[in-house]
């Protein structure tokens, strides 16, 4: 937990000392108008995205959940969009996250609704199946009636997920959110635990099973609708790092919900970092998506994770 | 002391407790027995306050222990067992240790519960009810996997339990241990209490239940209960969990 703490704040400075504009600090301009909001979104959108993995994956007993696999990420990005591209966000900023909530909060509900009682078995998966498809055909409808002729090339990109060029207003606007939203996550520990031995056990420990659940996805969609809406859409992280923290933490649910939070951050900064400086060592016209890294890093083990889970 | 009161409760269009109206007093070791179907688990969930339309338990008073629960994750076998202190919100370690040590775990405590044998799960999913420190104890089918020996052991471990004032209700189909282990013996056929008596007064009425032809000779085929103790630590621990 201590290391953990300590490389968030080392990425943290070294995200601010690093970018486009070279390494160290040049211009005061740049470093507080640029690479600050870019750095703390950073590691606010990887804590959202480490921690509401760790949670789904505790509250729905299965390794496999993630906010992005299971399709929330997508319905927040639908609602982001709907919100971004019909102009009500020019008219309203916070209309952007809070499109990209209700579009995760609709996402989980109806992710719980389909997944029903069986909650931990292969319904779920089915469930973000569907959910998943269901988002991704409401967002290439809501593609194909936007007003904006070139909707459809920008929207590419930005689901490819980035944080390039974010200003402190997006920091402003995504913050409370995303704060709230890890804040209600964290604090689901001990009943995370209880549900480790089932729903029945968990309810004779006293655990209120279905608002437990509940506030799950109110935390989820909080964080990961604010963050989606200001990073677009990022994958795999709240997949890995959860898996990446039990050899060294154990297992229980409720212990691996804030060292998931900090090693979110962590990974998503140096993916960011990463993003920033391979145009500087290699012939690159443009940053790799962020999006694009992490998935790349987190398609292995998905594979790795599915043979595990079903041998 | 636990208690329910069941006139009539149906599940699915069926009906599955009829007329029921049992309490389980302090000392008791109960056997929930009859064929399956007969509504014992149904009957359980109830004590238990799991069912709908039933009181909640308070559950630091009262344990339950599902049929074949697991754990989802590859916890300790501590980790499991320190679950049974979730309903009070604290982490004290002494009832812990003591219920580890009492299901003869002391030397598992650190293995992953994934990794452990059937009945060595089973003996920590009761460690973690153990660790609640609870006036009651509700088990469903507690023995299922374990081997004959160490089924009258854990029996054996439920009935000291017992002399401390708890009430244990365990749902059970091997009716040789109820007639060597408990002290109450609740027959159940189609929802209802058929016989509730001395488990050697219901035994020829379980038995019927049942279908065997044994019923007639309720001693025929039976094992004798295991010689001393199956797990050396049990009654130090015990004594320490006191």
């Amino acid at each position: 937990m201590r290391w953990l703490s300590l490389a968030v704040f080392m990425l943290l400075v070294a995200s601010l000392l690093v970018g486009a504009a070279g390494i160290g600090v040049h211009d005061p301009a740049i470093l507080w108008q640029i690479r600050f909001p870019r750095a703390v979104l950073a590691g606010l959108v990887g804590a959202s995205l480490g921690v509401s993995g760790a949670a789904m994956q505790g509250a729905l007993r299965n390794p496999l959940a993630d906010s992005g696999l299971l399709g929330i990420a997508g319905t927040a990005a639908l609602g982001a969009v709907v919100a971004f591209y019909w102009g009500i966000s020019a008219a309203f900023a916070p209309a952007l996250p809070l499109g990209g909530m209700l579009g995760a909060g609709l996402g989980c509900a109806l992710l719980l609704g389909l997944a029903g009682s069986a909650a931990s078995g292969p319904g779920l998966i089915l469930a973000g199946v569907a959910v998943s498809a269901l988002g991704a055909a409401l967002l290439a409808l809501a593609l194909s009636l936007a007003p904006n002729p070139f909707a459809l090339a920008e929207i590419t990109v930005w689901l490819m997920g980035g944080l390039e060029d974010r200003s402190l207003m997006h920091l402003v606007v995504a913050m409370p959110p995303i704060l709230v939203g890890i804040s209600i996550l964290l604090r689901l520990g001990r009943r995370l635990d209880g549900l480790a031995l089932g729903e029945a056990v968990a309810a004779s420990l006293g655990v209120p099973v279905p608002e437990t659940l509940r506030r799950v996805a109110l935390g989820v969609a909080l964080a990961v609708g604010a963050a989606t809406s200001v990073a677009g859409g990022i994958g795999f992280v709240g997949l890995i790092v959860p898996h990446l923290l039990r050899p060294a933490l154990g297992e229980r649910p409720g212990r691996l919900l804030l060292p998931s939070a900090l090693a979110g951050a962590v990974l998503l900064l140096a993916a960011d970092l990463l993003a920033r400086v391979l145009p500087l060592l290699l012939p690159l016209s443009a940053e790799p998506r962020l999006g694009v890294l992490t998935a790349l890093l987190g398609a292995p083990f998905l594979i790795r994770i599915a043979r595990k889970v079903a041998p | 002391m636990i208690a329910v009161v069941a006139p009539i409760v149906g599940l699915g269009g069926r009906i599955v407790l009829w007329d029921i109206n049992l309490s389980a007093r302090p000392g008791e070791l109960l056997v929930l027995a009859g064929p399956n179907g007969a509504g014992k688990t149904t009957l359980l969930r109830a004590m238990a306050g799991l069912l709908p339309g039933f009181a909640s338990q308070d559950p630091r008073r009262v344990a339950y222990v599902p049929q074949g629960a697991r754990c989802a994750w590859g916890m300790s076998v501590r980790e499991v067992v320190a679950l049974g202190r979730v309903p009070h919100g604290d982490d004290r370690a002494e009832p812990v240790e003591a219920a580890i040590v009492a299901c003869g775990l002391a030397s598992l405590a650190g293995e992953r519960i994934d990794r452990v044998s059937g009945g060595e799960a089973r003996r920590a999913m009761l460690a973690r009810a153990l660790a609640t420190e609870p006036d009651a104890l509700l088990l469903d089918e507690p023995t299922a996997d374990l081997d004959p020996a160490a089924a009258h052991a854990m029996m054996a471990l439920l009935r000291r339990r017992t002399a401390a004032g708890v009430c244990v209700v365990v749902v059970l189909h091997a009716l040789e241990l109820a007639l060597h282990h408990a002290t109450r013996l609740v027959v159940m056929e189609g929802g209802r209490i058929v016989a509730d008596a001395e488990p050697e007064a219901a035994l020829p009425r379980a038995a019927l239940a049942f279908g065997l032809p044994y019923g007639l000779n309720p001693r025929a085929g039976l094992l004798p209960p295991a010689q001393g103790d199956r797990y050396g630590a049990d009654r130090s621990g015990d004594d320490q969990g006191r």
